[in-house]
């Protein structure tokens, strides 16, 4: 039996990334006395070679190595790009609010980045195991991420309730993989598709697999009716946790519906379809709906990023690249638009001052405009009014809707905007109509930080009003072409 | 047509730069604040006047057009130009905007940059909606629009504006998300957001039916007509004046241009059959809405259920079109109807703009707008008597003033289509005629009814410009409408065309 050595060279990014997490891993136990900033300039490093090296080897095709359980295509190093730049944006927000509550442990940094390496590998996952592989190395790191904080007990329970659920969800998961291996003799999806595509795989066998696999999806990705960990464990993890947690997971969690549903299960399209269907459009009106009893902003952020699900999920069930496109377009957008909410709130809280109730927020405008104009781009944006790129991305998965005959679902989803309208509103309503409660101005932000907010969210303007490229970039991810 | 620069971008772009530089460079300095936003009004007015002069009269084509690549994912173009139906608007907005910036020159005390920033963003996008030639990008400049309309009402409003600028926001955002489904429903069809595309685009029945609904329902809501109106009392009542004075002059047009723009041309076969809902819900308008302000104790609320009444008005003479073709057999009556229409439009706009600011004058001095707060003023305000009357007479369509031409020629053609249309229309004659002069007999003559009323100033040189300029307009337009009807000519006859060639 001889050994082939596998084409290492198209997973360099994520050795280098475990090689550099596990020596900062050591070397944080040595230097977390002497320099505390140290791991954390270690971590943004780390990141800035990774997402060069996946930039400078940028794949135009696709290649597939460790036989075939690997996957490197465009739209694997789009997403990683993409994954390595809203992270870079979640680590910086991330110490600020840890050195607030002096939480500040360089384990955070170090566990982030196996996070990092998680949907890494998710994303270029090509065989079942792969794939499992990369959900379990991102969750674990998010389990403990969010356990860190030991001493509250919301933080503690808000680990318990998603470890809890997460293991259910992967296991039912998994439970559909093995019963997609049974029927189907393989692992790796492109083998799954050929063998369905053959026509000699039992439908009944397949229709289960398919079933607890998108329960399984449903639960990582907070679709209704899977949802119910979301609000609780947004609400209680510490602010720098939820940020981690909303956006960067989001679109490795894309990836890994691509994966499966499209390269793997793209014939059993009929099947997924009608079940995406209703898990759309259950989260956006629970998304929708709930949201507006809500009167802490980080349970109102998590009900709307169930509604944001929902949109997703609507991409996708529109069955083909375009709909996967528009998707990952609304993702993308999605994990920004969550890094710059999340960050504003941590870089308005101060000791003693959350900033996580909505009543909180009385009166921004007159104690700091900028800030408060910056959190009504991100509301307005979420919102899906234009100018902002929010709503460029429901133009593009209600087009897709639209198209793929799903009007009703459509009609659904822009009433459910117009429902979503409201509770963002209030925000801005806050923010900019009530009198302060406290007259008191606000300390002044860091210039550091007042910078990577400013750009966080006037990137939702900026995108908005020039939001081709992106767009562009999205479709030919998927292997669309763009036709001026 | 071109002129040296692109004309429609300037008009576009000008006001919103200038407005995020006010919100900058006016932080602690309102005066600079102010002078910034009126010197850049004035010179935007002044640029948009070779709109009219090097306007090709003759054609029916979009003229000044600019047309770039802006997202070619979804083949959407940024893409304007004008024609005889939204050229008289963008000068409307132009020229209105001026007033605007000067109407608050003293009032706002609170925030004076956030202010004059929000009415220069609000000033380019409500171009944008006029002059917006891809689906998309209208409908970018329609929503956009509804951001800094929800902070101005929000902020410098009255005691109930926080309910009044949410039930504006929601009410108009509900109204056109449905609108956005039929576009992307279009764009399915047609392979491009371009609104010359879709006008060129076959629809079948139901598509037609559906699609003209989800416009009715967006531009309805914009317009307001009855019963999706009840957002236009709440958010005049509690605006402040320059907010009041933008929507009823500027953006309630919008609905009325999305009709000519889009439901007519777009869905003609749909229009011809739904007319009548059209046509009934107007007539509701025009008189049970004349009613409703005959009652009202409150001015600005009056003159807010007056403009839906006058409103009604303008769908009427657009709608009747199909009627007129059948009862008369020609063309002409129809294109008297829509004339009348876009000149309804374009003379509401400088009425009620008047009305509204002639409000702000009095509740800047006696800080109410309560009818019976008032009486005599005209003892102690002259110059302020003569304008109230001059424009309530243009309220009431007195031959002479620009109020008369429109209404004139939409009761004409609704006679020409059904007498009875004509007879209900005419009814407002009277009813408009009941309260505009209730309200200024109680309000401006009369004995002087208390200490506070005795002691108000005259119009300032400020107001007296504005006034001025306004009367100007209206009686300039009253006595010799021609000019503006030549410029929309072509437009609406091409439009007509459109309107009875069957998409089936």
């Amino acid at each position: 039996m001889t050994f082939e050595i596998p084409n290492l060279s198209l997973a360099l990014p994520e050795i280098v990334l475990l090689t550099l997490t596990s020596l900062l891993l050591v070397a944080d136990t040595f230097w977390s006395r002497t320099c505390r900033d140290c791991t954390y300039w270690a971590t943004q490093i780390t990141l800035v070679i990774v997402g060069w090296l996946v930039f400078s080897d940028f794949a135009t095709q696709t290649q597939v190595t460790f036989d075939g359980s690997f996957v490197r295509d465009t739209l694997s190093d789009v997403l990683k790009l993409f994954i390595v730049v809203v992270s870079i944006g979640i680590f910086l927000f991330s110490r600020e609010y840890l050195l607030q509550n002096r939480a500040y442990y360089g384990e955070f940094f170090v566990l982030g980045l196996f996070g990092v390496l998680g949907m890494f590998v998710m994303v270029s996952a090509y065989n079942l195991i792969t794939l499992y592989l990369g959900l379990e190395i991102m969750s674990l790191a998010l389990y403990a991420m969010i356990a860190m904080q030991r001493h509250s007990d919301r933080a503690s329970e808000a680990a318990m309730k998603y470890f809890v659920l997460g293991a259910l969800a992967t296991g039912m998961m998994l439970y559909g993989m093995s019963m997609l291996y049974g029927a189907t003799g393989t692992l790796e999806l492109t083998g799954i598709a050929q063998k369905i595509a053959s026509g000699e795989v039992d439908n009944a066998v397949l229709a289960f697999a398919l079933v607890f696999i998108v329960i399984g999806l449903a639960f990582k990705l907070g679709a209704v009716p899977f949802h119910m960990w979301v609000p609780d464990v947004y609400h209680g993890a510490p602010t720098a946790m939820t940020l981690y947690l909303a956006s960067a997971p989001k679109i490795a969690a894309f990836a890994m519906l691509y994966r499966l549903l499209w390269d793997g299960l793209q014939q059993a399209l009929p099947d997924w379809q009608g079940m995406l269907v209703i898990l759309a459009a259950l989260s956006m009106v629970v998304g929708s709906v709930i949201a507006i009893a809500q009167t802490n902003l980080k349970r109102m952020l998590a009900y709307s990023g169930i509604g944001h699900v929902g949109f997703v999920l609507m991409g996708v069930a529109a069955g083909d690249a375009e709909g996967f496109a528009s998707a990952m377009f609304y993702i993308v957008v999605y994990a920004i638009t969550s890094v710059a909410a999340f960050g504003l709130m941590i870089s308005l809280a101060r000791a003693g001052m959350e900033f996580e109730e909505i009543d909180d927020y009385k009166g921004l405008n007159d104690r700091n405009p900028w800030l408060a104009l910056m959190m009504l781009f991100v509301m307005f944006s979420m919102a899906g009014v234009p100018p902002f790129i929010g709503f460029f991305v429901k133009v593009a998965v209600i087009e897709a809707a639209v198209n793929a005959g799903l009007v009703w679902l459509a009609v659904l989803a822009v009433v459910m905007a117009v429902v979503s309208a409201f509770y963002y509103l209030r925000v801005v309503k806050v923010m900019y109509f009530d009198k302060p409660v406290e007259t008191s101005r606000l300390e002044p932000i860091s210039t550091q930080l007042g910078l990577a907010v400013s750009l966080s969210a006037s990137v939702l303007l900026l995108f908005g009003l020039f939001p081709g490229w992106i767009m562009e970039l999205c479709y030919r991810s998927l292997g669309l072409s763009v036709v001026a | 047509m071109s002129v040296g620069y692109p004309i429609l971008s300037t008009l576009i772009w000008l006001p919103i730069v200038a407005g995020v530089i006010v919100l900058f460079a006016g932080r602690n300095n309102p005066a600079l604040a102010r002078w910034l936003s009126l010197i850049t009004a004035i010179v935007t007015f002044l640029l948009s006047l070779p709109l009219w002069f090097e306007f090709d009269r003759t054609t029916a084509a979009m003229q000044f057009v600019e047309r770039f690549d802006w997202i070619p994912a979804y083949k959407i173009q940024y893409f304007l130009g004008v024609d005889g139906l939204s050229m008289p608007l963008v000068l409307l907005t132009t020229f209105t905007q001026v007033l605007v910036i000067a109407s608050a020159w003293e009032v706002i005390r609170e925030r004076v940059e956030q202010y004059m920033g929000a009415f220069l963003i609000m000033q380019g996008l409500m171009t944008g909606v006029f002059v917006a030639l891809d689906a998309v990008l209208f409908y970018v400049f329609w929503e956009a629009l509804l951001i800094p309309m929800f902070i101005v009402i929000g902020k410098w409003g009255g005691p109930r504006r926080v309910y009044a600028t949410l039930k504006f926001f929601l009410y108009t955002f509900f109204g056109s998300v449905f609108m956005l489904v039929s576009f992307l429903y279009m764009y399915y069809q047609a392979g491009s957001f371009s609104i010359l595309d879709f006008h060129n685009l076959p629809l079948g029945m139901t598509a037609q039916i559906l699609i003209f609904l989800a416009f009715f329902i967006a531009f309805a809501v914009k317009i307001p007509m009855f019963p999706v109106h009840t957002w236009l009392p709440d958010a005049h009542v509690e605006a402040p004046t320059a907010g009041s004075v933008v929507l009823a002059a500027i953006m309630l047009k919008m609905g009325g241009y999305g009709f000519v723009r889009f439901s007519l041309p777009i869905t003609p076969d749909a229009s011809h059959m739904l007319d009548w809902l059209v046509i009934v819900l107007s007539l509701i308008a025009i008189v049970y809405i004349g009613f409703v302000a005959l009652v009202q104790h409150d001015m600005k609320k009056l003159v807010a259920y007056s403009s839906i009444s006058h409103m009604g008005f303008v769908t009427l003479g657009m709608f009747v079109l199909y009627d007129i073709v059948e009862s008369t057999g020609g063309l002409k009556g129809a294109q008297l109807g829509l004339e009348g229409a876009m000149v309804q439009m374009i003379s509401h706009g400088f009425i009620s703009g008047a009305m509204f600011l002639g409000i702000g004058v009095l509740y800047d001095r006696l800080h109410t707008r309560e009818i019976s707060a008032y009486g005599g003023v005209v003892n102690v305000m002259p110059w302020f008597g003569f304008f109230a009357v001059l424009f309530a007479m243009g309220n009431v369509g007195l031959p002479g003033t620009s109020g008369f031409v429109g209404e004139f020629m939409v009761i004409l053609s609704s006679f020409m289509a059904n007498p009875w249309y004509g007879i209900l229309a005419a009814f407002t004659l009277i009813i408009g005629a009941a309260y505009t002069l209730w309200m200024i007999k109680r309000v401006i003559f009369g004995d002087i009814r208390n200490r506070e009323v005795a002691e108000m100033q005259d119009l300032n040189k400020r107001e007296f410009a504005i006034m001025t300029a306004l009367a100007v307009a209206v009686v300039a337009l009253g006595v010799y409408p021609y000019p503006l009807m030549d410029v929309m000519h072509a437009s609406v006859e091409h439009l007509i065309q459109q309107a009875m060639t069957s998409k089936l």
